[in-house]
């Protein structure tokens, strides 16, 4: 019998990794004791199910963001969150997750318990299980810490088929609620950028609003993007260059928590340039438009819901912008990695 | 390279240091070009430095000449 | 927020925009410079040229410290930046700006420098006092507004005795860019200039007069929200339609005439004038920049590392020089949005924010597609 594990003080080691009874124990003591489910519990090498013919989705994501802990959330939170989401935006209902751990030696136990438990949390308030996954443990100095992948699977309701070549001209933009919280929560950690603000980063599982809105809309919409690194300039370009048409938008529309945009002021970032991890943007025919905000406005998590703009006719793709000063602008995807501007 | 921008002093630190605060969002920085910051005082912030207090005068006596530079000739 | 929505007001947009249409006398063109990296970004991110007469034209200027960086001063601090004693400390937006054979710091980064962006030389200073084996340089760059938080890092390592701590200087000068500006003798015809807001809050508006009066141009310093560059351009216009050459000071809330004192003195006790910079566009110009005292030579990168500037060479197609000078559109360059776009630049117009051909990819190329048939 090895020994229990010392979670309070205890760190990983390379041990834990090797596929032995270390490895065990870290997998029962912490992952599969937050995780905690049927398939989970059989011990297998995969989760064997049983699925209602139908179209099905499937995604991969990697979690790698610095800070692990940030004001609202981890990278648990946020790589069961994310995941859900990804299937979500195909309007599919998500089904099972899985979740993988490259470890860096010497991270502390208990810190792995905290974002274990987390995940196991964000897991049983979405309804969707963690139902395999995996083990690693790096040298020191070869991973941040801890990374996560995670992959998962969901069912696409039948009639359903959103894909983001599909926006048309006229049709209208939907935004379901303020921009560019999570990227300024996981800034304010960073060293070298700190400043003391309340602001929590927005991720959250998005499965429950899709549902309410393809009750709304369903035959109506055309795609939709949940707007993450990049933030909403990223997912609308890919957008308009994947539909092969132009966006149209109205500055004054898009909802930007005062915080936000004061935190964005002193790094000199755009908001729209911002990562959300709980926030989605919908193409919807414009007679749909209607329902669909009314849908949306009535759950918790898109109660700011809002008209942003429309598709347009535009050979070179462009995102175009009126201001609330009155001008016009594009809004274009961002060059290399976000650096806040000083000037 | 000029982005500065206009915070609020909401604590003055010791070592010429305040704290400021742009819509809630608070930033320890440094005071040391200015005379006798005082809390409550609007300050241009660059790079981590108060460079001027902005004079609450002016600055409504600046609106008044901006709406009345667009109101009817 | 507080002093800066006030200033962005689209209602008070239109109607200034309104009475500049009423008031730009549509038999004359007139050609406004603005000054100040923090205007070009603004009117751009704004779209203020969209309110604008036809006949009210706004020219970018050298403005931006990071633009008018040669390659050779970049080169200078690549080579610093790859001394395995050193840790550079850059602003964040220096990070992509092209020095020779392609390299950036943040290439040198991926190769294993040790650089570090940082917000303020205070977090160079902490890294200096928290980090006692590295040599600490931090990358200074910038007009008059940037220069005096340096002069203070220098009195405060002095103070500490922090000897592990130097300063790369880059630091220029406005008026000296504007005087180059005014004597280029090329055929950019400038009738007033938009007088940059926050290296004003510094220096005052007292410098300018030398402008209004021996080159007859009026200058107005603005405020760099939207609005105050859109009130500047009517004080402008209006001082042009009277034929008068003044400072005047839109900025008044924050810029008086002597400017501040304070941030003066510091700066002259810690630096004094470099006989000659090279600035990309302009080339050599006297007494335009600054380099540190002897008194203060042991915080000098320069000397500490021995470092030797080497001639670099542009692209030879790059027209950030004219673009700079307000000579050509970013669009007449013929790298721009080719060869030279903000993932691959090749001129340092591109990268800064506030470099027009950043600016005008960013926010403004969709401009062009409307004057093609």
């Amino acid at each position: 019998m090895s020994h229990k594990l010392d979670i309070k003080q205890g760190r990983v080691d390379l041990s834990h990794g090797a596929g032995g009874r270390a490895m065990g124990r870290l997998i029962g003591d912490i992952f599969v004791a937050a995780f905690d489910n049927e398939l989970l519990r059989k011990g297998n090498d995969q989760a064997a199910f049983d699925i209602a013919a139908s179209r099905m989705a499937m995604t991969t994501d990697s979690y790698v963001v610095s800070p692990l802990f940030f004001p609202g959330g981890d990278i648990g939170r946020l790589a069961v969150n994310g995941t859900i989401n990804d299937i979500a935006m195909s309007g599919a209902r998500p089904l099972y997750l899985t979740a993988s751990f490259i470890i860096e030696e010497g991270f502390a136990l208990r810190d792995l318990k905290r974002i274990a438990d987390s995940m196991g949390e964000a897991s049983r308030l979405a309804g969707v299980p963690i139902v395999c996954g995996d083990t690693k443990v790096v040298e020191r100095g070869k991973a941040d810490g801890v990374f996560v992948t995670t992959a998962g699977v969901g069912l696409i309701p039948p009639g359903l088929d959103l894909s983001c070549e599909k926006a048309r001209p006229g049709d209208v933009v939907v935004l379901s609620g303020g921009i560019g919280e999570h990227g300024v929560a996981v800034m304010s950690k960073r060293e070298n950028l700190e400043f003391e603000t309340e602001i929590l980063s927005d991720t959250a599982a998005l499965h429950g609003l899709v549902v309410e809105m393809v009750a709304a809309a369903g035959p109506h919409l055309r795609a939709m993007r949940d707007p993450t690194r990049g933030g909403l300039a990223a997912t609308l370009n890919e957008l308009a260059h994947a539909s092969r048409l132009g966006f149209s938008l109205d500055e004054a529309a898009i909802p930007v928590r005062a915080e936000v945009a004061a935190a964005c002021e002193f790094l000199g970032l755009d908001p729209l340039n911002v990562a959300n991890e709980g926030k989605l943007v919908a193409i919807v025919a414009p007679e749909g438009a209607e329902a669909l905000v009314a849908a949306m406005r009535a759950h918790p998590l898109a109660a700011e819901a809002a008209v942003i703009g429309r598709a347009v006719e535009d050979a070179q793709c462009f995102v175009e912008m009126r201001t609330a000063f009155g001008g016009g602008r594009i809004v274009d995807w961002l060059a290399g990695e976000q650096l806040p501007r000083i000037c | 390279m000029c982005l500065a921008i206009p915070v609020r002093i909401v604590e003055i630190l010791p070592d010429d240091r305040a704290k400021v605060s742009l819509d809630g969002v608070v930033k320890t920085i440094s005071t040391a070009l200015v005379e006798e910051p005082a809390v409550g005082d609007y300050v241009v912030l660059h790079v981590g430095y108060a460079l001027a207090r902005i004079d609450p005068e002016e600055a409504e006596r600046t609106l008044e000449m901006l709406r009345q530079a667009g109101a009817a000739a | 927020m507080k002093y800066v929505d006030e200033y962005r007001d689209g209602a008070l947009a239109r109607g200034i925009a309104d009475t500049i249409a009423r008031e730009a006398r549509p038999d004359r063109a007139y050609r406004l410079m603005e000054f100040c990296g923090g205007h070009t970004h603004a009117i751009a991110r704004y779209g203020l040229e969209d309110l604008l007469p036809e006949n009210v034209k706004l020219i970018h200027g050298p403005g931006c410290p990071v633009c008018v960086l040669p390659m050779a001063r970049v080169d200078l601090g690549l080579a610093c930046a790859r001394d395995p004693r050193v840790t550079i400390c850059v602003y964040g937006d220096m990070m992509r700006v092209p020095g020779s054979h392609g390299s950036s710091f943040l290439k040198a980064k991926a190769e294993g420098a040790d650089v570090r962006m940082v917000y303020s030389t205070l977090d160079a200073l902490r890294i200096a006092e928290q980090e006692r084996g590295r040599e600490v340089v931090f990358f200074a760059i910038g007009f008059e507004t940037t220069t005096p938080p340096t002069a203070l890092a220098v009195r405060a390592a002095a103070r500490q005795g922090l000897t592990n701590f130097s300063v790369l200087c880059n630091h220029v000068l406005t008026p000296a860019a504007m005087t180059a500006i005014l004597e280029s003798g090329e055929d950019v015809r400038i009738e007033g200039f938009i007088g940059p807001a926050h290296v004003s809050t510094v220096i005052g508006t007292e410098p300018y007069e030398v402008f209004a009066k021996r080159y007859r141009k009026p200058v107005v310093i603005a405020g760099f929200e939207p609005l105050d560059v859109a009130q500047a351009i009517l004080m402008l216009v209006r001082q042009i339609n009277q034929g008068r050459s003044e400072v005047e000071n839109e900025y008044i809330r924050a810029v008086s005439r002597g400017g501040n004192a304070r941030a003066q003195d510091e700066v002259a006790a810690v630096f004094e004038l470099r006989e000659s910079f090279e600035w990309r566009g302009l080339g050599f110009l006297p007494n335009s920049a600054l380099k540190l005292r002897s008194a203060f030579a042991e915080f000098d990168a320069e000397a500490r590392f021995a470092l030797t500037e080497k001639p670099a060479k542009d692209n030879p197609a790059c027209e950030c020089g004219a673009i700079l000078r307000g000579a050509k559109k970013p669009a007449q360059c013929r790298l721009f949005g080719t060869a030279c776009t903000p993932d691959t630049p090749l001129g340092s117009c591109m990268v800064s924010p506030e470099g027009a051909c950043s600016a005008h990819w960013t926010y403004g190329r969709f401009r062009e597609r409307r004057r093609v048939a």
